[in-house]
This record gives C-alpha cells, structure tokens and sequence, in this order.
C-alpha cells in the first residue's frame, strides 16, 4: 500500500476558474496551464499510479446521467490519487426516477458538502446550468453533443507528449462530428493551441457550416490521410442517432475505417487516437489499433492525468475565492 | 359584461393614431355608451357627465388584438388562466385575444367553446375570441365540427401551436370553411424535419451541439399552406412565421394577387439564435430564436407589409417545467406584456415603421385577418382602445407580470412605450399606476 506523500507542487498564480465547462471559453494560456500542470502530476505520482496527498480531507461527487464507465472511474481515480474521497450517483435508482429535477439532485449532493460536482448528462449546457446554481466546482464529464472538455485535454497532452509541440500539426478528427463532444472540444482546444484541424466524415455527420466556421472539412479520408500528423477516430454513436446518415456499417468501414491499407499512405510518424470506446472494424482495425503508432491506450492514463489537474486547480480558485468573499480565516 | 359601471368618456389632448381612417393627428375622442362617437366632438357634443382623461403626451389607439395566444385553461392552469392571461394581455395594451385551442381537453366542442367565452365574460380581463380546432381532438386526422364551432362563436380554426401536418384535411378544410366566411390559421412546421430539434438549425447549434430546428421544415410547410389557399380560395393565415424561405414565399404568392395573411412574434423581430450560447431556457421559444439575417428579413417584411400582423406568440409554461434543462423545458415564454413594447423599441425605435404602421401591425390588420371587431376608432365601432406613453423606459422583470409565466426572452431587457389605459367597450380595464414601479 502506497502512502500519501506531501507534493513538490506550486499552485498557477493565473488560475481563478471554479468551473471546467468547456474548452471554447478558455485562453490559450489557461489551457496550456491544465496541460503543465497535468504532466507535472503525472509525473508527481509516477504516472499516475501512486496517491499523493494534495486534496486529502474534500469529497468529489461524480453526478452521471448517462452511462459511463472510463470517465467516471478516470475521475474517481483522479480524485483518489491525489487523496480526495469520492461519491458516486447516478440516475438509475435515484431520485431523479422519482421526479426530482437535476438540479435540485445536484444542490442536494452539494448540501452533503463535496468540493466538486463532477457531471455527465444527454443535454448540452447542462453543467452551465449547474454552475449557476451550485457554489462548489462543477466539472463537465459531457454534456450532450456539446463539450467534453477532460477528454480535449487528455488528447492533446498525448499529442504534446509525443511532439512537443501542437503548433503547427495536422490534426483530423474523423466520424460521427455531428453527435460527438469529443470532436467539439478537441475542435477548441487544437485550434486554440495552433493546430490545423480537419473535420472528415460523410456530409450527413459533418456540416457544410464548420467551414462558414473557419475549419477545413473533408468527405474523403484518403485525400487528406498524406498531410496528417494525427488523426483522431471518434466513434459512431449509433444512440444518439435518430435515422442512420449512411447505408450500412459496411459502408462506412470502407470508406473511413482506419486499416492497414490506409496506413500505408499515412506518414511516418502520425498518430492514431481514439477517445474510446472503440469499435473494432467500424471506425478502426485491430492492426491498426494494437498498432505501434496507435496511442489510445496512453490516452487513458493521461485521462487521469488531465482530470487530476483539474480538480486541483479548480478547488484552488474555489478556495481563493472563498477566502477572499469572507473575512473569517476561519470558514 | 356589467353595464351599470360604463361612462361616458372623453380623452382630450391626445395624438390619435388610427390606420383604418389613416388618422394620425392631435384630437379629441368622445366615447359614449361603450362606442366611439366622436373624433373632435363640439363642447356642446360633451355630455356634462363625461369622464374626462388627459392624454397629454400620449398615443391613443384602437386597442391591440392578438392572434394567438395560449391561455391554458382548462388543463393547465399551472401555466397560465382565462383569467391571468386575459389580465395580461390589457397590460400589454390588449383590447382583445384569440385563444389557442390547444387546451386539455381542447377546444373542438361547441361546450369548449362556451366554457372560454363564460370564463372570459367572468374574468373581465381584455375580450377573449376563441380559435376552435381545425382538426378532432388536434390529432390531425378528422375535420372538427367547424359549423358547430363557429355557431358557438369560435372566430377561427387551427391546431396551433401544432402544425397541420396532414394535406388532405388541411385542403378539405379550407373548402369547407368557405362557407362560413372563417379563416384557417397555420402555424408551419413540417413535424418530421423539426422532431427533436431545440433552437435554430445553424452555426449556434453546431457548436452548441444542440439539436436543430431547420428553417426547411417551416418552408416546405408554408409553401403547401399558400399552394393549397390558392387551388382552394380558401382563408388562410399562415404564423407565426420566421424563416427567410417562408417571407419569400409569401411575398410571391401575395404579388400574385393570392389572399394569404402572415403574422410574426416580436421576439422574432429583435433576438438571435445567439442567445442560446447562455443555455437558458428562457430563450427556448416558439418558433426559434433565429440567426440574425432571418431577424433582419422578418424586420423587413413586417415594414413592406408581406408580413401583414404581429401576434405575441403567448406560450405560457409554469415555472417549474422552464426550470428543467434545455431538452426538458418546453418551447414558450410569456409575452403579451412585452409585445407592444418590443414593437416600439425595435420598430419604431430604429424607424423601420411609424406609428401608423405598428397599429396597424398590431390591431387593424389582425381585426381584419380574424374578423373580429376592433381595430379602428371610427365613430360607431366598440371603443376598445389603448393609451400609450411612447416615452416610458422601463426594464422587463418577468416576475411582475400579471401572467402566470414569468419566462420572457426579454426579461432583463429595456425597453421603450408602454400601455397606460386599456379600455374595453368604454371600461378603462387597465391603469399603469406609478406605484407598481414598472416605470423608470
């Protein structure tokens, strides 16, 4: 059994969000800051295995209506790695069943005195909501197809793990753009940092508007496979899907899976991504993703990392705060 | 109606603003017994007994009247009732409303019917025309009993705020109807386009992940809704409508000498899409908050007159359903009280109409549409009149309506010109009185 050791850690003196709701409303230096300091306790607990103490005492509520399980055991063991307790709630068999709006179940968990309500739910702007209304942090698992924020962050610290820098790269997401908040919040936060993004699927998940946007959008994998430094393969949410935007599954593999074929046309050094869960041989092959450039699996550790990083620095601002609205040191 | 508490009246230095006699000039008006008897009466005309009200400063008008407004009630009385709402719509300068027939149960019986206009009678508030179901049970597969109805005095037919989504019936109906000299309202939505959908299809949804309401869904519907007035010689209404595609179409079929009317919601006329970034379901209204070049056109075509009426778009829903997250709470807002104001502000405030066209906006061209009496001061008609105070400033605070519903895409705004004095056949209904603070 490890044992929680004090940290070598100095907390971002530019660093005053209580909320992590979306990448789209943070600088470009705020999000760098999330980025350092990820790694640096990453590192701190030897990649992300070992506890250290730095949020001993304070409780997470991870507050999920929709199904999950690697975002919500990332963030359970965020919490527990750096010494925070957690608490677990879900809408199944909860009083949510029993009429109660989200909101007042989240002002309820927050009565019980957690540091951070951590949230996942089917409808965008959800934790906007949230964060009106509660005092404690309030941290985005996913909101809808708006924005999950923890998963743009983990995805481009493996990018600067593995380049250094994400200026200047080549980054494509790739699928279902329509229905995912992974592709919203890596859409943010890479072009925040200095990438070229690309928006690749089939004109019925990606819209003709990202370009009224200021984004290139491709329908053919294979032109702009040559230029990209990374691709990124998000997953067909068949659940969110009301009528289905292509014939087959079949279809779709041939056109925009991620085999060995197409990675023979891919640079080098490109990296392949997906934020999971993965299905084998619609968006991605086995070959490909037990592959030597596929780096999924480090994406999940660096989850860890990202989420980490977030709950310290968002009680870090609460706290400012808090000491700031009253006088008495001791509240 | 108590007939006992009805003065003569005579409102003295006024700016009588009426687009059915084209008046917009300083004037007296002498009403007696309940009607307009007289523009610029002699002394000797003044009975001595007259009340005498001083409108110095004032618009005096024929008094608003709304196309469609939900008053809820029977069913939902958490929302709003006969009684808050036809309160509300004097406050907003309201002399008269037609009402949704989108009750529970609704309106398609001859009792339905009876039971609006009793309440109403009741409720004393601004005077209530009942819009009776276009189809039974608002189920869109069988005609309601619209000789039933409109022999119990519905003025009007239509499923709104649902859309009409079968053709057939939609056609049949307006051949029928014919006979009755009564007008159809649609309000279009091709349902299949729009299911699921949240706000306006566009570059805000796309970020926001938000579903969509395409504006093809309400084109498509209002290019069948003028096609079958036209093979049908039917009356149609078609609104409230809010798309570039639907004012084109419109503005088509209407320089084609087709008699197609269309209306629009004030908050159609002044916000954007852009306001649901703040995921506030205040903003989740009916139809959608539309991106800024629609807004733009609506503007327009409510100034050239394709657009030929503003309705309030009066959806009131209970606090506690507009508190639940954005896919939960349901399209609506309150909004007889902001109408007129939104009007002033964004209309007439940035010169794109002059008062002469608001009221007719507002009141000649809705008593028109719907056949209802109002809409004019000529001497004779029922003195349902509205007084405004064009230079009041005040700021929208949803939680002094007198609606039920305290969800306004325009709470918090500021607006220009509010009603003083709602009069409804003689009765001054309505005072702004200073105490309510409502002015600034």
């Amino acid at each position: 059994m490890s044992t929680a050791v004090q940290p070598d850690i100095e907390f971002p003196k530019h660093w005053h969000r209580r909320h992590l709701l979306d990448l789209e409303s943070l600088s470009s230096d705020e999000i760098s800051t999330i980025l350092d300091v990820a790694q640096q306790l990453k590192d701190l607990t030897q990649g992300c295995r070992h506890k250290i103490s730095l949020l001993a005492g304070k409780t997470c509520a991870n507050l999920f209506f929709e199904n999950s399980t690697r975002t919500r055991n990332s963030f359970s063991l965020a919490a527990k790695r750096l010494g925070a307790d957690t608490v677990e709630f879900s809408s199944v068999g909860s009083s949510v069943a029993k009429g109660e709006t989200f909101v007042d179940t989240a002002k309820t968990i927050e009565a019980m005195g957690v540091e951070w309500v951590v949230t996942r739910h089917g409808t965008p702007g959800t934790p906007h909501l949230l964060s009106r209304e509660l005092d404690c942090c309030v941290l985005n698992a996913g909101d809808g197809p708006h924005g999950h924020p923890t998963q743009g962050l983990l995805d481009m610290l493996t990018i600067k793990q593995h380049r250094g820098d994400i200026k200047g790269l080549t980054v494509a997401l790739v699928g279902d753009i329509a229905h995912s908040r992974t592709a919203r919040s890596n859409i943010w936060g890479l072009s925040k940092l200095g990438a070229h993004v690309i928006i690749c699927g089939p004109p019925t998940l990606v819209s003709p508007r990202w370009v009224e946007l200021g984004f290139e959008v491709a329908h053919h994998l294979d032109d702009i496979l040559p230029r990209c430094d990374v691709l990124n393969l998000l997953r067909i949410q068949f659940e969110r899907q009301r009528a289905r935007p292509f014939p087959s599954v079949h279809e779709y593999a041939a056109l925009y899976a991620m085999n060995g074929a197409r990675m023979r046309k891919a640079k080098d050094d490109i990296l392949i991504m997906a934020p999971g869960p993965i299905n084998r041989g619609v968006e991605i092959t086995p070959e490909v993703a037990d592959g030597p450039h596929s780096v999924i699996l480090e994406q999940v550790t660096n989850g860890i990392a990202v989420r980490m990083a977030a709950l310290w620095l968002l009680s870090g601002a609460n706290e400012r705060a808090r000491s700031n609205t009253t006088s008495s040191p001791a509240d | 109606m108590n007939e006992t508490v009805k003065r003569d009246l005579l409102i003295e230095n006024a700016r009588l603003v009426d687009p059915s006699q084209d008046l917009d000039c300083s004037a007296r008006l002498l009403v007696i017994n309940g009607c307009v008897s007289k523009i610029d009466p002699t002394d000797q005309e003044i009975p001595a007994t007259c009340e005498r009200l001083d409108a110095k400063g004032k618009i005096v008008a024929p008094g608003l009247i709304d196309l469609g407004a939900e008053l809820r009630e029977p069913g939902n009385e958490e929302d709003e009732t006969i009684e808050s709402g036809s309160h509300a719509a004097l406050a907003g300068g309201f002399t008269s409303v037609l009402c949704c027939s989108s009750t529970r149960p609704c309106i398609d019986s001859p009792g339905a019917v009876e039971f609006v206009r009793q309440k109403a009678t009741k409720a004393r508030g601004a005077r209530v025309h009942v819009i009776g179901c276009l189809s039974k049970g608002r189920e869109g597969e069988q005609m309601a009993e619209l000789g039933l109805l409109s022999v119990a005095g519905a003025v009007a037919f239509s499923d709104a705020p649902k859309s009409m989504p079968n053709d057939a019936l939609l056609k049949r109906a307006l051949e029928y109807c014919r006979m009755f000299d009564l007008p159809i309202f649609d309000r279009p939505e091709v349902p299949e386009l729009a299911e699921g959908g949240m706000m306006h299809d566009g570059q805000v949804s796309l970020l926001l992940g938000l579903k969509g309401l395409p504006t093809e869904a309400e084109d498509l519907a209002v290019a069948r809704d003028v096609r079958l007035a036209e093979a049908t010689e039917g009356r149609l209404h078609v609104g409230p409508v809010s798309t570039m595609g639907a004012v084109d179409m419109i503005r088509r079929v209407k320089s084609r000498g087709i008699d197609v009317t269309a209306s629009v919601c004030p908050h159609n006329l002044c916000l954007s899409d852009v306001k649901l970034r703040s995921f506030d379901s205040k903003y989740k209204v009916h139809p959608p908050l539309r991106s800024e070049k629609h807004v733009e056109t609506l503007r327009n075509a409510l100034a050239d007159g394709t657009i030929d009426a503003i309705q309030s778009g009066h959806m009131p829903r209970s606090r506690e359903k507009k508190m639940d997250d954005l896919d939960l709470s349901p399209f609506g807002g309150s909004a007889l009280e902001t109408t007129l104001a939104t009007t002033i502000t964004y209309m007439i405030g940035e010169q794109l109409i002059d008062w002469k066209t608001a009221i007719n906006r507002l009141s000649t061209a809705p008593a028109r549409i719907a056949g209802v009496p109002g809409g004019t001061l000529k001497p004779g008609a029922p003195a349902d009149i509205v007084i405004i105070d064009p230079d009041a400033t005040w700021m929208v605070d949803a939680t002094r309506f007198r609606s039920h519903c305290i969800s306004s895409p325009l709470d918090g705004h500021s607006l220009q010109g509010r009603a003083t004095h709602t009069i409804v056949g003689g009765e001054i209904r309505y005072r702004l009185t200073p105490d309510l603070g409502h002015i600034a």
